[in-house]
């Protein structure tokens, strides 16, 4: 389950990447459909967040820490965010740079996560 | 009248600047040439936090937070594990977070604050990275700086080298406005 939404989490962050980075390529701010963009990624972090604390609850445990883990949990859902609020500071293709950046950190963050969590669960 | 008019052309001036790369005007640094039709106004500190400047304060933040949480967790639960190794990603973790000050803030003292921290930064990383590589053991655990940062998509070894090349360009954009204009401001004809 955890697993489902790491990969889920991270196709969406790639994608953004790819899209806002293609913006930028463009010389073209982040619009209003990109911030749409941004919102589907947050929610799939956040959905990720609720799925992992509920698994939590339940008895199962990351293999490599539960600080390490929930540190790169909430990280996780508060990349893009941040990434959306400055790139709403910076009205130039550098703001879509930024967004993009985000989406491949987001997914270097689900990666780590999924080393965290590790493959002892069913 | 005319004054509202200059200000408001220089306001545009400077904003327009910071989002463009001008490369032309830095080469002919000409004091004669450069304050042609539209003065520039000094007033305008370097602002060295947007445009290109503004993913760097992103990157840098976000290692910030990466190197100081991960070494305050370190610090705290296992010191003694590799004590040199922890220490390491805090002072790392510091730089970063003076770098990521100093581009918020601008300014040339801001600015020069960061280039000696990006030059610590890039010594830091080349030094770290050379050790790892010469001799797997050198350090007890990994540090964000550790094989030149290969574990962060390498981006600490990209992050100084690109901020030392923006803060230099920034600089030199900045040059003619400092050099064109302290006096013309007090002779104005009025």
């Amino acid at each position: 389950m955890v697993d489902a939404v790491i990969l889920t989490v991270s196709v969406t962050a790639l994608l953004l990447a790819a899209w806002c980075g293609y913006a930028a390529y463009r010389d073209s701010p982040t619009k209003d459909w990109h911030f749409i963009g941004m919102a589907v990624v947050t929610l799939a972090a956040l959905v990720q967040l609720v799925v992992a604390l509920v698994q939590l609850a339940r008895g199962e445990r990351p293999d490599h820490g539960m600080a390490v883990f929930l540190a790169y949990l909430i990280g996780a859902a508060c990349t893009v965010p941040a990434a959306a609020f400055m790139s709403l500071a910076e009205r130039t293709r550098w703001g879509s740079a930024i967004v993009a950046a985000g989406g491949v950190i987001l997914a270097v963050l689900e990666l780590r996560l999924h080393e965290i969590w590790g493959s002892g669960h069913g | 009248m005319a004054e509202d008019d200059a200000g408001d052309g220089s306001a545009n001036e400077t904003g327009d600047q910071a989002g463009k790369p001008i490369e032309e005007n830095d080469v002919t640094a000409d004091p004669s040439t450069a304050g042609g039709p539209e003065q520039r106004q000094p007033a305008a500190p370097v602002r060295i936090g947007t445009g290109p400047g503004r993913l760097l304060l992103w990157l840098y933040g976000i290692f910030t937070v990466a190197a100081l949480s991960r070494s305050i967790v370190q610090i705290s639960m296992k010191f003694h594990h590799a004590p040199l190794a922890y220490s390491l990603s805090a002072v790392a973790g510091v730089v970063y977070a003076v770098i990521l000050v100093a581009l918020s803030k601008g300014g040339e003292s801001a600015r020069r604050v960061a280039m000696v921290c990006c030059s610590i930064e890039l010594v830091g990383v080349v030094t770290v990275g050379t050790l790892t590589v010469v001799d797997s053991s050198a350090f007890a655990d990994s540090t964000v700086w550790s094989y030149y940062g290969a574990g962060y998509l390498l981006l600490p070894l990209a992050l100084p080298v690109t901020g030392l090349l923006w803060l230099r360009r920034a600089a030199r954009e900045a040059v003619p406005a400092a050099a064109g204009a302290p006096v013309p401001d007090a002779g104005r004809q009025d």
